[in-house]
């Protein structure tokens, strides 16, 4: 890390932002929001420039009937829930999975659905459902391991599908138009995935200016900064400080498989209700691995714990310390919404860094 | 959860039967962790890719791939090693 270099970027920042009231920017990756906080960029930025952060933590936008699903079948006997550690302890409207496993149930964090593959092959007589939510970045990976549990004729393997796409969401924040924003730090390792041209029509329909970003602060505050000069000019264009690892087009081989295994769907987001064709799920050939269909679930209402405020705090129309509960009943040891719980929400990066 | 860490490819396994694509052992700041490269097929032993959930998602250019890495060390507050 270059210091000169930050430093010249926060002048250049705090120049390009002078005189033109409050600047609003928004870095939709709940990664960017916690990078941001960590690294100390976001004390280091001119008082008028507010950065909001977007629907972009993937436990944070899991709605409340995705994780009573999960409760259900993780209540099940014979069933083995794998997770990704930060589903744990979302409440629930009865309670949290780490809850259910103090009390017997088999709940298992993983880091990889191919370890949720592997464990199902190990334990035949247990049915073995992974909780597949996440962002673009994550999907392909849920796609592969579908593709090996068919070729290798598992049968005990399943996904409860939670995907979610980022583009329609950002959509939806734009119509609803509440909340002004001016620009966006788009998510690097999305961008990845789905390759930089994917923001142009945000860029191109909304007049928004739209740049990838990595994770590292320099590079954070490069995107911050030309997401600066495209707003002082009154452009709205996509660029990519992050081309060591996006490309235009994105990763092609990843995009096929995710595109071989899921079909877009509509998708319940927490607090934003449907979002049509926001998700994925799976194709006919593929269904009988959705844990819907094959253990016989299904996703009921979205109803957010009484007082909590996730939902506008996704959507960036509160800050996480404008809520009522913030800090005082709702804490990272005792969260009520998942903003607090996840490592990448919010309000625990506010609690942590910001408090 | 969209963090994905970047590692040095130090063994590669060819796919089993019903795998859909090589296995490769990634050195990720000391720790060896095993990545699926069925998303990058135009990797090779010595290079250096992204690693998220145990899929390689892309091939960095190994002098920006050490940069990022110190620099996201220093974000996380550990100190470079």
């Amino acid at each position: 890390m270059n210091r000169d270099a930050i430093q010249q970027l926060v002048e250049t920042i705090t120049t390009l932002t002078a005189g033109r009231g409050r600047v609003q920017i928004m870095e939709i990756c709940g990664t960017h929001t916690v990078s941001l906080f960590r690294s100390g960029v976001k004390s280091l930025l001119p008082a008028n420039l507010r950065l909001i952060s977007g629907p972009g933590c993937p436990v944070c936008v899991t709605s409340q009937g995705y994780l009573d699903a999960a409760c259900e079948l993780a209540d099940r006997p014979d069933v083995t829930i794998c997770t990704y550690g930060d589903m744990v302890r979302v409440p629930g409207s009865s309670g949290s999975l780490a809850e259910r496993r103090s009390a017997g149930a088999k709940v298992t964090v993983v880091y990889s659905p191919r370890d949720a593959l592997k464990l199902a092959r190990q334990t035949p007589s247990r049915k073995v459902v992974f909780l597949s939510v996440g962002f673009e970045t994550t999907t392909p990976g849920s796609a592969a391991t579908i593709l090996e549990a068919a070729a290798a004729g598992v049968e005990n393997f399943f996904i409860l599908p939670g995907h979610k796409l980022v583009i329609p969401a950002m959509r939806t924040l734009l119509a609803a138009g509440d909340v002004p924003i001016d620009g966006f730090l788009c998510p690097g390792h999305v961008s990845v995935v789905i390759g930089a041209n994917a923001w142009r029509p945000i860029a191109q329909e909304y007049h928004k200016p739209c740049v990838v970003a990595g994770f590292e602060p320099q590079n954070m505050l490069e995107g911050i900064a030309h997401l600066c000069r495209q707003i002082t000019e009154n452009q709205a264009y996509v660029e990519n400080v992050y081309s060591t690892a996006v490309h235009d087009e994105g990763n092609i081989v990843a995009r096929e498989m995710v595109e071989r295994v899921f079909t877009p769907a509509d998708e319940t987001w927490r607090a934003m209700g449907v979002i049509p064709q926001s998700g994925l799920m799976l194709r006919e050939e593929y269904r009988r691995f959705d844990a819907r269909d094959a253990l016989g679930v299904s996703f009921g209402p979205d109803v957010s714990p009484p007082g909590c405020r996730c939902g506008d705090v996704i959507q960036g129309r509160l800050d996480p310390n404008q809520c009522a509960l913030f800090g005082k009943s709702c804490t990272p040891l005792q969260p009520v919404g998942p903003c607090m719980v996840s490592s990448e929400g919010a309000c625990a990066a506010w609690y942590k860094y910001a408090k | 959860m969209c963090l994905a860490v970047p590692g040095k490819i130090v063994a590669v396994r060819d796919a089993e039967e019903e795998q859909i694509g090589p296995r490769g052992v990634v050195d990720v700041q000391g720790s060896r962790v095993e990545a699926s490269l069925a998303m990058t097929p135009d990797a090779h032993l010595g290079d250096w890719v992204l690693v998220h959930a145990g899929f390689a998602i892309t091939v960095l250019d190994e002098a920006e791939a050490r940069e990022t890495f110190e620099s996201l060390n220093l974000a996380l507050g550990d100190e470079p090693t």
